[in-house]
């Protein structure tokens, strides 16, 4: 069983921003502007692995990506639409193997979410449909085991 | 114009993650979480963001090159191997563990939370070990190959 870390946003803010799933639209929109203006997969390990490198070179356009991705709640915030922080597992074991898990899987399996879910899944991609369907089987079996086989 | 493009992209996908509810991973959880209280809600979110990058990707296709760049930088991989299955069945251990994925992680250390810069930093030397594993195993071919050779 995964413990969560109660967080500050529980008690001064319980999620001040309903959530509206069909605003999603502007992440498939996000990532058809961006290949439409630079030619480029909008998949955050993509961009992300991207910075991890020493090489100089293709660094610009990832720190901006990544920059505008951070601001968008900091800005929410100035107006009035904070982010609490997350609710986490209190366990600084399972956040760490799940964070590598997350780093080394994404970068043998090319994409994530967003690269294979939302970007390769829309160009009909055989590599990322299949990719798809295999994270999110494990993702739910790991959720099935960690919250009700060992949770009890 | 050649930074403006990302940046602006980048504040549409973290407002979409935002409003969506995809950046809370509790949310993420509850969506993969069917044998239990299931929360079907991020299948709209699946739907919503697909239902814009089908026939805008679709678009894109028809343009010759991009608006900003000479080319279009489109993975060149087809086919369906060990790899990719493999890396996908370890994210979505990872993914199913916390509840974040790399967006929403990123988007995250917005709150400065503790646990999100750790996650962050786990997940960049997950990538790091990858990269060094593959350098690793070529260098090892082609000495092996230099071996033979010789």
């Amino acid at each position: 069983m995964i413990e969560y870390a109660p967080t500050a946003g529980d008690l001064l803010w319980p999620i001040s921003l309903p959530c509206r799933p069909q605003s999603a639209a502007l992440i498939g929109l996000s990532a058809v502007l961006l290949m439409l203006s630079t030619g480029r997969i909008a998949g955050i390990s993509g961009i992300f692995s991207g910075l991890l490198n020493l090489r100089g070179e293709d660094k610009g356009w990832r720190i901006a990506f990544i920059a505008g991705l951070i601001l968008a709640p900091v800005i929410a915030g100035l107006v009035g639409y904070g982010m609490s922080p997350p609710k986490l597992p209190t366990s600084w074991a399972v956040i760490i193997v799940a964070g590598l898990l997350v780093g080394f899987g994404t970068r043998l399996g090319g994409g994530c979410t967003s690269g294979h879910g939302i970007c390769g899944v829309a160009r009909l991609s055989p590599r990322s449909i299949a990719a798809t369907v295999v994270f999110m089987v494990t993702a739910v079996v790991t959720v099935a085991i960690t919250h009700h086989v060992l949770g009890g | 114009m050649v930074i403006i493009a990302p940046l602006l992209c980048g504040l549409i996908f973290g407002a979409g993650l935002l409003i969506s509810g995809m950046v809370q991973p509790t949310k993420v959880l509850g969506f993969l979480d069917i044998f239990g209280t299931w929360d079907p809600s991020l299948a709209v979110v699946m739907a919503a963001a697909l239902a814009v990058s089908v026939p805008g990707f679709k678009l894109a296709g028809s343009n010759s090159r991009p608006w900003l760049a000479g080319q279009y930088f489109l993975p060149g991989k087809s086919g369906i191997d060990l790899r990719l299955v493999a890396g996908a069945a370890l994210f979505g251990i990872g993914w199913g563990l916390v509840g974040l994925c790399p967006g929403p992680a990123l988007e995250n250390l917005a709150t400065i939370s503790p646990g999100v810069i750790v996650f962050v930093v786990a997940m960049a030397a997950g990538m790091i070990a990858h990269d060094i594993w593959q350098l690793a195993r070529l260098s090892a071919q082609r000495e092996l190959a230099s071996a033979t050779d010789g």
